[in-house]
């Protein structure tokens, strides 16, 4: 009965695709010559060329690295403190739960660029708005994640220190915390690389890291040094990728 | 011979000193990044702690006054431009939806050569590098180029959501193809079936509620970064809440965040209820 409908769903999708592909005005001959000039700024991409400024663009590149870095750790400290609020095995009132963790999925539905663009007009441009940035929306992602790391917590332990004659705040520290710890840092691990890729981008709008410099690039048409800023940006989130990766399958392992 | 109680307590003292030092290693470790990134970031101390009210001084304003003696006038007032705003919303979620269908589809072409359990080694070795490629480039940056060269508008922005989740997309289908059971494939191709038909009956309804599902999450994704490529001139709400932040028109910017915010969240909704179904379906047809 209830698959019966299934048809019907592929079917509205399909007209939904098409009416997408009407709104985007995706006609033929649009396609071709975007094509035709898509091709044409490849080819004005190669060979990908430093532009003799390599110094600068990874000082961008050390400073996007670093914008990622801060963006975790303030967030990692803000939502920390907000997780046990949102647990149900530390707050046990069900509607300040639910209040708390509605406002963690708000903080997250919007992206970071939109907090940079806010950001860069509240405290000018450079690389302080990126953290700020950065760090917004991974509060409400962490705080989230966290929240879920304490509750899938063994309660026994909580007991146990409990029942030893340890406070509230010491059963936490001892039975609860040991626990969630490692999915916590490996959480933590997650958003920074995704932090490193959103950072990338936070420069177009004028909140530091190697943004900027490929938006100037790609705005003065100078293809073969935006084509090495990508480089650049693909080489550096590979080797953090790859950095975390070896990170969090010690940490499982520990 | 068993060891005697002082071993073992020496032995215990040896491994909590290698731990501590461990620890204590890490944390400095970890002391000097801070360092570092602090002074590549160029954080003082003093910035922050004037940035600070400044970006909360900056968001009290964007708050509107809304009176209780003129509520419907007032938030009339603050939603002044709502029917553009809507309309700028619906064309966002059509960007994305139209960027993630495509890609999807593109990805899911490209999944089965990338899955190592079903093709050649070549195969997938070319197949996952040019995912790994369209998924680390991110969407503005693709943006970017295809507003050249497609022209400003949705367009480009519908393209670079396409390419972006291909490469994202790509590389979960590869994964949840190669979960399925490869008996359905032999079987295929023992029957005379091509690749490509063994791939069609033989994997692919295995995969569906997984591809689907992982389509879903990536719609949701999708959402949001459609949500913000109108700064660089690729469609969308984006632009218009740059122009705001640019304007400075305070009480027009917590209008659109929460307009993006409250479209959001009801796409998460949908899009979790049809996952519920669609994982539902599955465990029906499991048992």
């Amino acid at each position: 009965m209830m698959l019966s409908r299934t048809p019907l769903f592929f079917a509205a999708g399909f007209l939904l695709l098409v009416l997408g592909l009407w709104r985007v005005d995706a006609t033929p001959e649009r396609i071709l010559d975007g094509l035709g000039k898509l091709g044409w700024l490849v080819g004005l991409m190669w060979p990908p060329s430093p532009g003799g400024a390599l110094g600068d663009l990874l000082d961008a590149l050390a400073e996007t690295v670093a914008m990622a870095f801060l963006g975790t750790l303030l967030a990692a400290t803000v939502a920390l403190p907000l997780s046990f609020f949102g647990a149900g095995n530390v707050v046990a009132s069900t509607l300040l739960r639910f209040t708390v963790r509605r406002s963690y999925d708000a903080l997250r539905g919007v992206d970071s660029l939109v907090w940079a663009l806010i950001f860069v007009s509240a405290v000018g441009m450079g690389p302080f708005a990126g953290i700020l940035a950065l760090a917004v929306p991974d509060i409400g992602l962490l705080a989230k994640v966290f929240s879920e790391a304490l509750e899938s917590a063994d309660r026994r332990q909580v007991e146990g220190v409990r029942a030893a004659g340890g406070s509230r705040l010491q059963a936490i520290r001892f039975g609860l915390i040991p626990q969630a710890a490692p999915v916590m840092l490996s959480q933590l691990l997650y958003t920074f690389e995704s932090n490193t890729r959103s950072a990338t981008i936070l420069g177009v709008v004028g909140a530091g890291g190697i943004g900027l410099a490929l938006g100037d690039r790609i705005r003065l048409n100078n293809w073969d040094e935006a084509a090495f800023i990508v480089l650049l940006i693909l080489v550096t989130v590979a080797a953090i990728d790859w950095a975390s990766r070896r990170i969090r399958l010690k940490l499982i392992r520990a | 011979m068993s060891p005697t109680a002082e071993t073992v307590a020496r032995l215990w003292q040896g491994e909590m000193v290698a731990r501590r030092r461990r620890a204590l290693a890490w944390l400095a470790l970890f002391v000097v990044a801070v360092g570092v990134a602090a002074q590549i970031g160029q954080v003082d101390l003093r910035r922050l702690a004037d940035g600070l009210p400044r970006a909360g001084d900056y968001i009290a304003r964007t708050i509107p006054t809304l009176r209780i003696e003129t509520l419907g006038g007032d938030f009339a007032e603050w939603m002044w431009g709502l029917d553009i705003w809507v309309g700028l919303l619906l064309d966002t979620v059509l960007i994305a939806y139209t960027g993630t269908v495509l890609g999807a589809f593109a990805g899911l072409m490209l999944s089965f050569a990338a899955a190592a359990t079903l093709a050649p080694r070549w195969a997938v070795t070319g197949a996952r590098r040019l995912l790994e490629f369209a998924r680390t480039v991110p969407t503005l940056v693709f943006a970017l180029i295809f507003v050249y060269a497609f022209g400003l508008g949705p367009f480009a922005g519908m393209l670079a959501v396409a390419l972006h989740t291909m490469g994202a997309l790509g590389k979960l289908f590869a994964e949840v193809h190669e979960n399925a059971d490869l008996r359905t494939v032999e079987a295929v191709r023992s029957a005379g079936g091509s690749w490509a038909q063994a791939m069609r009956f033989g994997v692919l309804p295995q995969s569906l509620p997984g591809v689907l599902s992982f389509g879903l999450l990536r719609f949701e994704i999708n959402v949001r970064e459609a949500s913000v490529l109108g700064i660089v001139g690729a469609g969308g709400i984006g632009e218009e809440l740059y122009l705001a932040v640019r304007q400075f028109e305070y009480p027009d910017i917590s209008a659109i965040v929460l307009l993006i915010l409250g479209t959001v969240a009801l796409i998460d909704q949908l899009c979790a209820r049809l996952r519920h179904r669609i994982l539902g379906a599955e465990a029906l047809r499991v048992t």
